[in-house]
C-alpha cells in the first residue's frame, strides 16, 4: 500500500511528462530557450503560465547561454528554478554548466537527449550530455516517460539538498521518450508539492560571524561568484567532489522515500539490475533501450540463457560500488555507449564502468557497444546478437572485438 | 510611473556623507577610471540594491576570495552574462515577493559591465533581456578595450588605438575601425532611457544613474572611464582625459528619455558654443596608444578620427531635441 492514494493514470509524452512535473514542483523560476526534441517542455510549461496555472516566472531568452545564466541567477537569488534543453543548446551552455556547479546552484534541467552537429541531425542520442560529464552536474537517465515525471520530481529534492547543492541533469532520450505517449501515472498537486517541499537553503557565516541563508538579499549583502585563485581554487573544486558523494546517497535515500509514496522506485536510484543475481553474459545500458533489452533478456531466460541486465540510471555521481558489486560475478559484459569519444579507445559508459571493474576480485570480459548515433533505429534482433556474441565470448573465453558500431554500414 | 524627468540635485555634502557601497581596498592600478565610476555609481543607488557583474577588470579587482570590495549584495558568473543574470535575480524576486518568500520591498538591480561585457561578447544577452523588458539598469564602464587580459582591442576600441591586437605596425597604424556606436544600438531598442556619461563629471554622471533606477525597465548608461593602463595615459589625468574626450566630441554626453534625446550640460555648451570645441589631437596627444599617430606618415589617420568625430558629433546635434 502507498501512502498517495489519489495517483491519477494520464497519457503524457515524456516532455510532457517533464513539464507536468515541474508544474507539480512549484517553480519559481523557469529560464529556457527552445530546441527540437526539448521544445513540448517549454511549449506546455508556456501554456501553463499563459493559462495561470503556475506560479512561475517564465523568462524564454534569447539563447540557451542566457537561459543558463538566468536561471543561475535565480537560483542565487532564493529561487527554485528550472530549465530545459538538447544537443546544441546543452553545448552553447558548456560554460555556464560549470559556473552553476561552482556556485552550487541546484537548478533542475531536463535534457531531451539529441546528437551533436555535424552533420545537423535533431534525432536521439546522448552525445550532448555525456560530453557534460565533468561538468560538476548531476546526471539521471530516464528509461520511460513515467520515470521522466518521477526523476523530474526527486532530482528537486535531491539538487536542494542542503549537502548537496548541486544542479542536475535529468536525461529522456530524443523523441524515443520525447514525444512518444506513454502512460503516465501522476501525483495528486498536493502530494507533488509535499514531497518536493520548498527550497531549503544552505546558511553560511558572514564576515560579522552571523549565520544567514546564502543567497543575494539586501539585508545580508554577500560576494557571490568571486574570482579564487591559486591560494583557494583547489579547495572550491574539492568540495563538489564532496557534494558528489553527498548527492550519491541522497539519490538512494530519495529513491526510497518515493517508493514509500508512490509504489515506484528504480533499482536503489542509482543502477537497476534486471535479472543479474545469477547472470553469466550481462549489458549495462544508459536510458530507453534498457526497455528493449528487458523483453531480450526475458526471451533468453526463457532459451535457458543466464542473460541479465543492469540499467545504470545515475551516471553522475558514478555509483562505484553498486556498479562493481552488481557485476563483479558476471562472465562476458557489454556496455552500450550512445555517444562516441573519439579517438578515446570506446564510449564514455564503457571507459566508466570498466574503471570500475578494475578493482573487482574477478574481471569480466568487457565489450563496448556503441548504437543508435543520431537517432539510428537499434532493432531488437541486433540487440539480440550483443548477447550472442557475449556468449561466444563466454563459449571461447576470448574477445576478439573489443568495440563493435551496431547496425553500421562499414 | 517613473520619474526620469525628475532632476536629482547631488551636492558634494551628501556624496561625501553617504557611506561607500564599493569599499576601498580593491587591486585597481592607480588612477584606474571604472573604480572611479564604480564608487560613484553605487552613491547614487536609492535603496535595497543587488548588483551583478560581468567577468571584467572590476569584478577581478574587487572580489579575490575571500576578500571583497561589495558591501552589497554582488553576483559575478561569466564574462557575457550580466544582463542574463539581472534577467534571472529580477524574475526570481518577483516571483518570490508573490509567494511571500521575498521581503514585500522593490529592489534595484544593477548589470556592470566593461567594454567587452558589453559591445561584444555581452551584447547579445544585453540585447534580449532589454527586450524582454527587465527591470534593470545595465551600466557600462567603458575603457575601450580588454585591459585586464593586457589590452586588446574591442568594439568600443577607438580609431588609431594601438592595442596588443591592433599594436601599431609598419604597415597597420594601430585599430583601423571606428568605434562601434553601442548607445545608438541600446537606443533603437526603444528603451525609456539611455544616456552617456564620462567620470569628470560626476553629478551629471549621479544623476544618471538614479534616473536609470528610476525607471521601471531596462535602462542603458554609458559611462566613459579612461584606463592609464591600457590608454598608456598619466594616472594623474584620468579625469582630465574623461574632460577632453567631452569637450573634444569624442565622447558627448547626452540622455534620451522616451526617444527625445537631449544633449546634458557640458555637450550642450559646446552646441552652443562651437568654439569651444577642443581639436581631437588635445585629447589624444598625451596618451601613449595614440603616440605613433603624430608623426607625417600617420597624419591621415588624426585626419581621419578628426573627420569621423565631426560627423558623428554634427549626426547627434541633428538627432537631439532643441536645448
Amino acid at each position: 500500500m502507498t501512502k498517495a492514494m489519489n495517483q491519477q493514470r494520464t497519457a503524457l509524452n515524456g516532455d510532457e511528462a517533464v513539464a507536468y512535473a515541474a508544474k507539480q514542483s512549484d517553480v519559481d523560476v523557469v529560464a529556457a530557450f527552445p530546441i527540437t526534441p526539448q521544445t513540448i517542455i517549454v511549449e506546455k510549461f508556456s501554456e501553463y503560465v499563459a493559462n495561470g496555472e503556475v506560479q512561475t516566472e517564465f523568462v524564454c531568452t534569447e539563447s540557451e547561454h542566457s537561459a543558463l545564466a538566468a536561471c543561475l541567477a535565480a537560483s542565487a537569488t532564493g529561487a527554485r528554478t528550472f530549465t530545459a534543453s538538447a544537443s546544441a543548446g546543452l553545448a552553447l551552455m558548456h560554460e555556464m554548466l560549470f559556473v552553476a556547479s561552482g556556485c552550487r546552484a541546484p537548478i533542475v534541467m531536463a535534457i531531451a537527449n539529441r546528437a551533436l552537429s555535424a552533420p545537423l541531425n535533431i534525432h536521439g542520442d546522448q552525445s550532448d550530455s555525456m560530453a557534460e560529464r565533468d561538468s560538476g552536474w548531476v546526471q539521471i537517465y530516464v528509461e520511460n516517460a513515467q520515470e521522466a515525471y518521477d526523476s523530474i520530481i526527486q532530482a528537486f529534492r535531491i539538487a536542494e539538498d542542503v549537502g548537496v547543492s548541486l544542479p542536475v541533469i535529468v536525461g529522456l532520450d530524443g523523441f524515443t521518450l520525447s514525444h512518444t505517449l506513454e502512460n503516465v501515472t501522476v501525483l495528486s498537486d498536493d502530494d507533488a508539492l509535499k514531497f518536493v517541499g520548498t527550497r531549503q537553503l544552505p546558511n553560511v557565516l558572514t564576515h560579522e560571524g552571523k549565520s544567514v541563508p546564502f543567497k543575494l538579499d539586501p539585508e545580508n549583502p554577500m560576494t557571490m561568484g568571486p574570482i579564487a585563485l591559486t591560494n583557494y581554487y583547489f579547495e572550491f573544486k574539492r568540495q563538489q567532489e564532496e557534494a558528489m558523494k553527498n548527492a550519491l546517497e541522497m539519490i538512494q535515500k530519495v529513491n526510497v522515500e518515493y517508493a514509500e509514496l508512490t509504489g515506484r522506485s528504480y533499482g536503489n536510484g542509482l543502477v537497476e539490475p534486471y535479472r543479474l543475481e545469477d547472470a553469466e553474459v550481462a549489458v549495462v545500458c544508459v536510458g530507453s533501450t534498457s526497455g528493449t533489452l528487458k523483453t531480450i533478456v526475458d526471451a533468453l531466460r526463457q532459451d535457458g540463457v543466464k542473460a541479465g541486465l543492469l540499467r545504470l540510471r545515475t551516471f553522475r555521481p558514478l555509483p562505484v560500488e553498486a556498479l562493481r558489486s552488481a557485476l563483479q560475478n558476471v562472465k562476458a559484459l557489454a556496455v552500450m555507449d550512445k555517444s562516441m569519444s573519439f579517438g578515446g579507445n570506446g564510449g564514455a559508459v564503457y571507459h566508466e564502468v570498466r574503471h570500475v571493474l578494475y578493482d573487482a576480485e574477478a574481471h569480466p570480459a568487457v565489450v563496448n557497444y556503441i548504437y543508435g548515433l543520431g537517432g539510428r533505429d537499434s532493432s531488437p534482433r541486433e540487440l539480440r546478437r550483443v548477447y550472442e556474441d557475449l556468449l561466444r565470448i563466454l563459449k571461447s573465453g576470448r574477445v576478439e572485438k573489443q568495440i563493435t558500431y551496431l547496425g553500421l554500414r562499414e | 510611473m517613473t520619474n526620469v524627468s525628475q532632476e536629482w540635485k547631488f551636492t558634494s555634502k551628501e556624496i561625501a556623507e553617504k557611506p561607500d557601497l564599493f569599499l576601498s581596498g580593491h587591486r585597481a592600478c592607480a588612477g584606474c577610471g571604472p573604480a572611479t565610476v564604480l564608487r560613484l555609481i553605487m552613491k547614487a543607488t536609492r535603496g535595497p540594491t543587488i548588483v551583478t557583474e560581468a567577468t571584467g577588470c572590476m569584478e577581478v579587482v574587487s572580489s579575490i576570495y575571500p576578500y571583497t570590495s561589495w558591501a552589497l549584495p554582488w553576483l559575478h558568473t561569466a564574462f557575457e552574462t550580466a544582463a542574463a543574470n539581472a534577467s534571472g535575480i529580477e524574475a526570481a524576486l518577483k516571483v518570490m515577493r508573490k509567494k511571500g518568500r521575498a521581503k514585500d520591498e522593490h529592489v534595484d538591480i544593477i548589470a556592470l559591465a566593461g567594454d567587452g561585457g558589453t559591445y561584444d561578447i555581452g551584447l547579445q544577452a544585453l540585447s534580449g533581456a532589454v527586450e524582454r523588458g527587465h527591470d534593470f539598469l545595465f551600466v557600462l564602464y567603458d575603457n575601450e578595450g580588454y585591459m585586464n587580459t593586457g589590452i586588446q582591442r574591442s568594439g568600443g576600441t577607438p580609431m588609431g588605438a594601438a592595442t596588443t591586437t591592433t599594436p601599431a605596425g609598419k604597415v597597420i597604424p594601430g585599430k583601423v575601425e571606428a568605434k562601434k556606436p553601442i548607445a545608438e544600438i541600446m537606443l533603437a531598442h526603444d528603451m525609456e532611457y539611455v544616456a552617456t556619461a564620462s567620470a569628470y563629471y560626476w553629478r551629471d554622471l549621479l544623476t544618471k544613474v538614479r534616473k536609470g533606477l528610476e525607471v521601471e525597465g531596462p535602462a542603458f548608461l554609458h559611462v566613459f572611464a579612461p584606463c592609464p593602463r591600457g590608454w598608456r595615459s598619466d594616472p594623474a589625468k584620468t579625469l582630465e582625459y574623461s574632460k577632453l574626450a567631452v569637450e573634444s566630441c569624442v565622447f558627448p554626453v547626452w540622455e534620451a528619455v522616451n526617444g527625445k534625446r537631449t544633449l546634458s550640460t557640458p555637450s550642450k555648451l559646446i552646441a552652443l558654443a562651437p568654439k569651444k570645441k577642443k581639436p581631437v589631437d588635445e585629447y589624444l596627444e598625451g596618451q601613449g596608444r595614440f603616440r605613433h599617430l603624430f608623426t607625417p606618415q600617420n597624419k591621415h589617420v588624426l585626419d581621419e578620427i578628426q573627420r569621423l568625430t565631426d560627423e558623428r558629433w554634427e549626426r547627434l546635434l541633428e538627432k537631439c531635441v532643441e536645448p
